[in-house]
């Protein structure tokens, strides 16, 4: 009875809705501790890159952290032919990546055409698996294929053709490729389906007005599917221009060998390596907290670049 | 009749490309197909006969490389880690984050946009691995099977997806069990989420798989074996080749009848052995992913 009584003070004084309102921020609040905890603690953990850290100093012990200034930075202009080389290894296979961003557009477009519903089905099944499996099991399969004694050696073989001795997994000359090879195989059917989407939100009126204008298939291909596509299209573009950074860890840790070594250090490798392998975790740090940043500073970019075009923002 | 004159009406052209875009299909279904048959028949084979070949069948079938990662590996034990997480996992993402996708879309809620853009930004904004990693620690989640469920309470992405479709609702189902006197838990749980069933498929489809597929968390924070997932499983049979073939060298003395195994066989097998639960589940489920993706290109 009594906190009906109170409530109904606090109401009075503040209104039905603002109590309302209050209500849900504080069901809000364990939501954002949390994801103060386990987002923006570590965000806190970018102080290691001007104060030092030893291995298995306690976390953010504000007592006990001795301020270097900007030691890691020095360091990142020190080893730079090492930081160029990791830097190349990313934007190659970025670049790479953005050289293939039509093939998905192609496949849609092709996979548009198909006349069977069942088929449509299947090859949409069947194209979207890879995506979702994981790099270890990617790994598990290209084993299977390009090592020593693989699908492709036991190819060559019978075609009487010796393969080198390493496999494909440990030839540096073909590790680009290969990598780029696998990235496609994941994630063309997956990127595809957005690009579906845009097709089948094309004006069907636009088609049939094509048709009775007499337009062959490959003319309402490319007078009125692509253009329908473009602006999908550039948006993903853009997207993906500002990751170039970021090529994702786990398929270079899974094919990472020394024998590669020196061309499948990307960044996100690189970070991994200076703060789990050399156990340098301040510099590790620097490394990560730099990429971060500028990876943000792309992606605005990138929005700008957006609303410029298209007048309209991607995130 | 019109039928007939429409199938006249196509042209040459267009059979043309009819005949083309079947064999490029085909051709992209084949190549992200076979590499996992060929695992698989590969892995049913007989080693010796397997390593001169094998295309489309297995030759000298045999399971007996299954069985044998039954017997010698801690699979069972890695099955149920990796199963009880990808359980727990789901459940717990789809409670946070659709409880949290529908508060933000209360419009009376104080400070709402920056509320959400708090949550929002941490998609974008990513500390990076040592920083996880210490932060970890410092919960003293490290070598403890709550590594696996706590971090994966609320996601932003899947916010944004949810949060998307409540929005679509009409509000006038929310308002009048409002008057009926519902609280908004009981709202929630009779009415939003019931509504939302699709997305939330969707997000459960995306949750689990990201549940068994991930694997940094156990590489990095728990050693214990207790803890060991699939994946690492798989990941450590891959790379321990050599220890694998000389563990063998016993199961090579060829008892009666034995079949021999083989560091290849295995390595197959166990990677079958770790994708089976999403091909399995893939077929069923696949107008779900879609269905995210469409979402998807929905902003925040």
């Amino acid at each position: 009875m009594q906190g009906r009584g109170e409530e109904s003070l606090l109401v009075r004084r503040l209104g039905r809705r603002r109590v309302r309102g209050l209500k849900y921020t504080l069901l809000a609040v364990p939501f954002v501790i949390y994801i103060f905890a386990m987002n923006y603690v570590p965000l806190i953990g970018w102080l290691y890159s001007v104060f030092d850290y030893k291995l298995g100093q306690r976390f953010l012990d504000f007592g006990n952290m001795v301020f270097v200034g900007l030691d890691n930075f020095k360091k990142l202009y020190n080893e730079r032919s090492e930081v160029m080389r990791v830097l190349r290894n990313t934007l190659v296979m970025s670049g790479l990546g953005l050289l293939a961003t039509p093939l998905p557009v192609v496949f849609a477009i092709l996979f548009n055409e198909i006349k069977g519903k069942h088929f449509k089905k299947f090859v949409q099944t069947t194209t979207t698996l890879p995506n979702f499996i994981s790099w270890i099991t990617v790994y598990g399969i290209a084993f299977a294929f390009f090592s020593v004694n693989g699908f492709v050696s036991t190819v060559l073989r019978q075609f009487g053709i010796e393969p080198s001795p390493t496999g494909i997994l440990g030839d540096v000359d073909k590790v680009w490729f290969l990598q780029w090879f696998l990235g496609i195989w994941k994630s063309f059917g997956w990127s595809a389906i957005i690009y579906i989407a845009a097709i089948v939100g094309i004006d069907s009126e636009l088609f049939d007005a094509a048709r009775v204008d007499g337009a062959d298939k490959l003319q309402t291909i490319w007078h009125i599917t692509v253009p329908g596509i473009l602006p999908t299209y550039v948006v993903m573009f853009l997207l993906a221009v500002s990751n170039i950074l970021t090529n994702g860890f786990d398929q270079y840790f899974m094919f990472y060998n020394p024998l590669v070594a020196d061309r499948i250090e990307v960044l996100d490798y690189y970070v991994y390596k200076v703060g789990f392998i050399i156990n340098d975790y301040p510099y590790s740090i620097t490394l990560g907290m730099l990429k971060s940043l500028l990876s943000i500073a792309l992606l605005f970019t990138a929005n700008g670049l957006s609303k410029k075009i298209r007048g309209d923002a991607i995130v | 009749m019109r039928r007939n004159k429409s199938t006249m009406k196509v042209s040459r052209q267009e059979r043309a490309l009819q005949v083309v875009n079947f064999i490029c299909m085909t051709v992209a279904v084949f190549l992200c197909m076979y590499p996992f048959w060929y695992l698989i028949i590969y892995s049913l084979s007989d080693p010796a006969q397997a390593s001169r070949g094998v295309w489309l069948l297995p030759k000298g079938f045999t399971i007996y490389a299954y069985q044998w990662i039954m017997e010698n590996t801690n699979f069972g034990h890695a099955f149920l880690i990796s199963t009880s997480r990808t359980l727990i996992n789901t459940v717990l993402c789809l409670l946070g984050s659709s409880l949290f996708a529908y508060l933000v879309t209360q419009r009376d809620m104080i400070a709402r946009k920056f509320i959400y853009r708090f949550v929002i930004i941490t998609m974008y904004l990513g500390a990076g691995l040592v920083p996880y990693y210490i932060t970890m620690k410092s919960y003293h989640l490290n070598n403890s099977y709550l590594l696996y469920i706590i971090p994966g309470i609320l996601n932003a992405y899947y916010v944004i997806l949810i949060k998307t479709f409540i929005e679509q609702i009409p509000a006038s189902l929310e308002e009048s069990a409002r008057m009926d006197g519902a609280g908004f838990f009981k709202v929630y749980a009779r009415i939003i989420l019931p509504l939302s069933k699709p997305i939330i498929a969707t997000v459960a489809v995306y949750a689990s798989v990201g549940a068994w597929n991930s694997w940094q968390d156990n590489y990095l924070l728990a050693q214990s074996p207790k803890l060991q997932t699939v994946q690492l499983l798989l990941y450590n049979c891959i790379n321990q080749a050599q220890v694998l073939a000389d563990s063998m060298k016993q199961g090579l003395v060829q008892a009666p009848g034995a079949v021999a195994l083989s560091a290849e066989t295995i390595k197959m097998a166990t990677t079958i052995v770790a994708v089976l639960p999403v091909m399995m589940v893939y077929p069923f489920l696949q107008k779900y992913f879609v269905k995210g993706v469409m979402m998807g290109a929905v902003k925040g």
